[in-house]
């Protein structure tokens, strides 16, 4: 920044004959100072810019490919659906990066759906939602967890704070639909379940109980099959997470790709 | 800066608008597609994950 100040053509030269005063010199430094501030100005507002509309770009050219893969992968490798085949927590064999499942969320629109990525890193969560490796996958007892960007980055997240206490989240996998329930009661989402988990909570970044098999109770018995989403809180910081937990309602068996009645069912009355 | 790059821009006002158009896309193209991506992981505005259990 400091070196686009550049004093060789601020100022036309001064006629031979006069010397420079003290007058041109705070003109100069004057003058340099108001183009470095604008010029901060610009750069400032072309940053929101990029982080709104440009990583989107980019973000939902990376989705729509992991998008069409998983599609391919799934119309091809016929009854071998790699999440049901894993035995216990551990995924080995999914390869960072790439689609594992879709996520639907009847809430937040029809047009809501997204391939979830194996993988939390900053070049996973480009692509998309994150599963957290090394939590439950989907429909397993333990806890699902997916990180996704509220802003920028394709914002998969933008309005997880519009989910309601019981609000379908639907997962997509090869084999199976995956109906989770956000948690809470009627008309207060931070209200605690049987084992004590809430359905939304804002917590610390370094607050990793959030993706326990039963969030924030290390200690409790492993009973439900439970998902938890974390996104960034607020908008556009990173001094908190965000974060969603659901449970498990309902497993639909899939036939093919086409989404199945009592899962197209759950859309009526939600979402825009 | 900004009076010497116009000064030094050949041409009439026309040409040297479009000059100066052209130059203004060409450091916003840096900063879209080299510069921001370069810096953004540093800053603290994305960060949406909690430590998991690797």
């Amino acid at each position: 920044m400091v070196d686009t100040v550049d004093s060789s053509g601020e100022l036309a030269p001064p006629p031979a004959h006069r010397r420079t005063t003290w007058g041109d010199r705070v003109r100069w430094l004057l003058r340099g100072l108001g183009q470095v501030l604008i010029t901060a100005g610009v750069i400032v507002l072309l940053f929101v810019v990029y982080e709104v509309y440009v990583t989107n770009y980019f973000a939902d050219r990376a989705q729509a490919q992991v998008k069409t893969a998983l599609k391919h992968e799934w119309e091809q490798a016929k009854g071998k659906d790699p999440l049901l085949a894993l035995p216990g927590q551990s995924a080995p064999s999914l390869p960072e990066g790439k689609g594992i499942a879709y996520l639907y969320i009847p809430r937040l629109g029809r047009d809501f759906g997204y391939a979830i990525v194996q993988g939390t890193s900053n070049a996973d969560l480009e692509k998309g939602p994150g599963h957290y490796i090394g939590t439950a996958l989907p429909g397993q007892v333990g806890n699902f967890g997916v990180a996704g960007h509220r802003v920028g980055k394709g914002e998969p997240f933008l309005n997880l704070d519009q989910l309601q206490p019981g609000d379908p989240v639907i997962v997509q996998t090869e084999s199976r639909w995956y109906v989770y329930r956000v948690g809470g009661k009627p008309g207060d989402i931070t209200a605690t379940d049987i084992q004590g988990v809430p359905g939304r909570e804002i917590v610390d970044p370094g607050d990793g109980a959030v993706l326990d098999p039963v969030p924030d109770h290390p200690d409790a018995p492993i009973k439900y099959a439970r998902m938890t989403m974390t996104t960034c809180h607020p908008k556009f910081t990173a001094t908190q997470r965000m974060v969603v937990h659901a449970t498990l309602a309902q497993t639909v068996k899939a036939h093919g790709l086409t989404m199945p009645a009592s899962i197209v069912a759950l859309y009526n009355g939600q979402g825009a | 800066m900004y009076v010497w790059i116009w000064r030094h821009l050949p041409g009439n006002l026309a040409i040297k608008m479009a000059q100066v158009l052209v130059l203004f896309l060409a450091v916003t193209a840096l900063l879209f597609f080299v510069i921001f991506p370069w810096i953004e992981p540093h800053l603290p505005i994305s960060q949406v994950t909690v430590p998991g259990e690797k």
